[in-house]
């Protein structure tokens, strides 16, 4: 199996985990995965129905730990026991049931769990100029006011509100699960807009996505899951939608798939066979 | 009006596209409007609801029910569905019900009864024990529903029914035990002092206006959205026309023979209930632990991701719940001077949920407050009241109060669907 093995003098990437393995009884979710997450770029994680990719995430998450495996984090390696112990060093999922309360507004959400306060009291204002700073930051300017209920907003920004209460705590590795499977057209445009942005303001950022559009528009790095596997990671520049469909079908690609870095030609005659 | 437009400052930080625009005064009322065409309407519907039927009794009634003495009579009526429709609001936020805080009210009662009487406690720690009985309740009412999850329609069902047998046994059949402590029986048929009412009332109103204006002050200085000025200000002085006109109108002359006995001022109960509202609404709305009821309420599973301890508020909001029923059930004591074994019963509990579901409060959860309960509350008294005067039967009064309730239940059932439909919470 092909391990991205970049020894270089680069900062060490962000997230790094070496043969992470997750049984749940009998069934083997995970056997192997290795995965890396770089800051400032965007690691796309694909793989068909049941290649483990929500169980990957949710294990990074601290969800369910790792049974077996490595998991370095900035370099070092760490063990991630529950989400809190996540957020804490920095690492933040934006599910794809969103988690926004309806009945709340866009403040409260992004401050849900982690409320500023002053005293006893929530300090309304800070949370409010705060919440305005990062959805300023990441050139949010659909939103008519940051005090409406999250029930009257659209999916994009529905979305945009979990990405936004995801980078709010200086996080640096930011999991978003599949951010724009209910967005139309133009709304997961601006998705993927603000996911770029987030990575050229220098976070990891891991997409999981079935959409090999949205994958060749951000990603800087594609991530395969086959079978609880790892097939391979490439470099977006590398290679081609044929070669990453062939290798989340069959696990391995016609050609072989080289380690990142090394680069292959890629394949240009099946450009326009994509799946959804 | 020529404010000095802060929302020019280029420091100002900015809300998603340069600076706020402050909405002016029929900028703000359009938007009013707006939110409560798309469904969101609050207490509107049971405002709208009082003044209606009180216009109706003031009619039909001119002598007897604008009267200073039914007005008081109104209150002292009324404090007791309207504090336990207070811990009901917390309840139904996180969309369960609990339907035992009736009798849970008995048996508080009927523990401060057996404590003063029997025990011979000193007032305050019959009240604490009366207190501490509906905290223990709600305890293991929240433990039941949170930990082992068991549904609270359920649980509370059964807790209704043993409760009532509690009470029975603490009084015993057909028994009644009479109250003669002058501090718990001064709440329910004492009045303040005029003079005292006058400065509580101006005190409470300058309180508000002082708060309301630093926090909107404050707000502008930032650069935050605010409600114009005029708005903020017709807010303050619609407040204090309501405390001081409620306070002129107790504080008038309403014993029937003035030379035996002079019978003016604030009831003592109304003072209590108010710190009880301002307490409860100070933890709903300017703390964390609020913002997580309606949190939970909203939507459980994204409250759990966020690291909130969902079962914890649910215990929590049963046990403020049965500890105002506690309250609740002291009043009532207070009130009729005696605890008898049908303490909290009857239409005490359906008429605290049809309090807190006709102000506005939603069944579904998430959506409340506490104006809610005593706006609600002030709807049920006075529809139990006016009735009263006018001579109907209770069996027509329960009718109408029923209708009342299913009325604002399909207000909230099709306010939830409109606003589905138009996109607002």
């Amino acid at each position: 199996m092909t391990t991205p093995a970049q020894s270089d003098l680069a900062p060490p990437p962000t997230l790094e985990v070496r043969g992470g393995r997750k049984n749940f009884g009998a069934v083997h979710a995970l056997r192997g995965v290795d995965i890396v997450a770089r800051a400032g770029e965007v690691t796309a994680l694909v793989g068909d129905n049941g290649a483990g990719k929500s169980t990957l995430i949710k294990c990074i998450a601290g969800i369910f730990p790792f049974d077996a495996g490595e998991v370095r984090y900035e370099g070092e390696t760490v063990h991630i026991s529950d989400p809190g112990a996540a957020n804490d060093i920095g690492i933040e999922v934006v599910y794809q049931d969103l988690a926004l309360c309806d009945n709340l507004d866009i403040v409260h959400n992004m401050f849900l769990g982690r409320e500023l306060r002053k005293g006893f009291r929530l300090d309304e204002a800070a949370m409010e100029t705060r919440a305005a700073e990062v959805l300023a930051s990441l050139s949010v300017r659909t939103v008519r006011s940051i005090r409406q209920h999250v029930a009257s907003l659209s999916g994009g920004q529905r979305q945009t509100v979990a990405i936004a209460r995801a980078v709010l705590w200086n996080s640096k590795l930011v999991i978003l699960d599949e951010p724009t499977a209910a967005l139309g057209v133009a709304q997961t445009e601006q998705v993927l807009q603000l996911v770029r942005r987030l990575a050229d303001a220098g976070l990891a950022v891991v997409l999981v996505s079935h959409n090999m559009n949205d994958v060749f528009e951000v990603a800087d790095s594609i991530s395969v899951l086959y079978l609880g596997q790892t097939a391979a990671q490439v470099r977006t520049a590398d290679t081609s939608r044929a070669e990453v469909i062939e290798l989340i079908t069959s696990g391995s690609a016609v050609a072989p798939v080289g380690a990142p870095g090394t680069a292959q030609p890629a394949t240009d005659n099946a450009n326009g066979s994509t799946t959804a | 009006m020529s404010t000095p437009t802060v929302s020019t400052r280029s420091d100002a930080p900015s809300l998603l596209s340069g600076e706020v625009e402050q909405p002016t005064f029929t900028e703000a009322l359009q938007n009013y409007v707006r939110k409560v065409r798309g469904g969101d309407m609050g207490s509107l519907p049971a405002i709208l609801a009082l003044t209606v039927l009180a216009g109706v009794f003031v009619v039909l009634k001119p002598e007897t029910f604008p009267s200073a003495l039914n007005i008081a009579n109104l209150f002292q009526q009324g404090a007791v569905v309207v504090t336990i429709a207070m811990g009901l609001v917390f309840v139904l936020l996180i969309g369960e019900i609990d339907l035992s805080a009736g009798f849970a009210s008995g048996v508080c009662g009927a523990i401060l009864a057996v404590t003063l009487t029997s025990i011979g406690w000193p007032w305050y720690v019959a009240v604490l024990a009366a207190v501490l009985t509906g905290v223990v309740i709600g305890l293991v009412i929240g433990l039941l529903v949170a930990k082992i999850g068991i549904p609270s329609f359920v649980t509370t069902l059964g807790a209704f029914l043993a409760f009532q047998g509690v009470v029975l046994l603490i009084i015993g059949t057909g028994g009644n035990i009479s109250l003669t402590n002058p501090v718990i029986l001064a709440i329910q048929n004492k009045n303040i002092p005029p003079a005292i009412g006058w400065a509580l009332g101006g005190l409470a109103v300058a309180a508000y206006g002082f708060a309301t204006i630093r926090t909107w002050s404050s707000r502008r200085r930032q650069g935050l959205l605010s409600a114009p000025r005029a708005m903020v200000i017709t807010k303050v002085v619609a407040m204090a026309l309501v405390v001081l006109g409620g306070v002129l109108v107790l504080n008038q002359e309403r014993s029937v023979n003035p030379a035996i006995t002079s019978l003016r001022g604030v009831p003592i109960v109304v003072p209590i209930i108010v710190v009880l509202a301002l307490g409860l609404g100070f933890l709903l709305t300017r703390t964390a632990f609020g913002r997580h009821i309606y949190a939970v309420g909203g939507n459980a599973e994204a409250t759990r991701r966020a690291g909130i301890p969902v079962a914890r508020i649910r215990v929590t909001c049963f046990i403020i719940c049965s500890s105002m029923a506690a309250f609740a059930g002291i009043f009532a004591a207070s009130r009729a001077t005696s605890v008898d074994p049908n303490a909290g019963g009857s239409n005490v509990l359906l008429y605290a949920v049809g309090a807190a579901v006709i102000g506005g409060t939603s069944l579904f959860g998430g959506k409340g407050r506490i104006t809610d309960a005593l706006i609600g509350g002030a709807v049920i008294a006075v529809i139990d009241n006016g009735m009263g005067l006018l001579g109907y039967s209770a069996g027509i009064k329960f009718v109408v109060t029923g209708l009342v309730l299913i009325a604002a239940a399909a207000v909230d059932a099709l306010s939830r669907r409109r606003a589905r439909t138009t996109g607002r919470g």
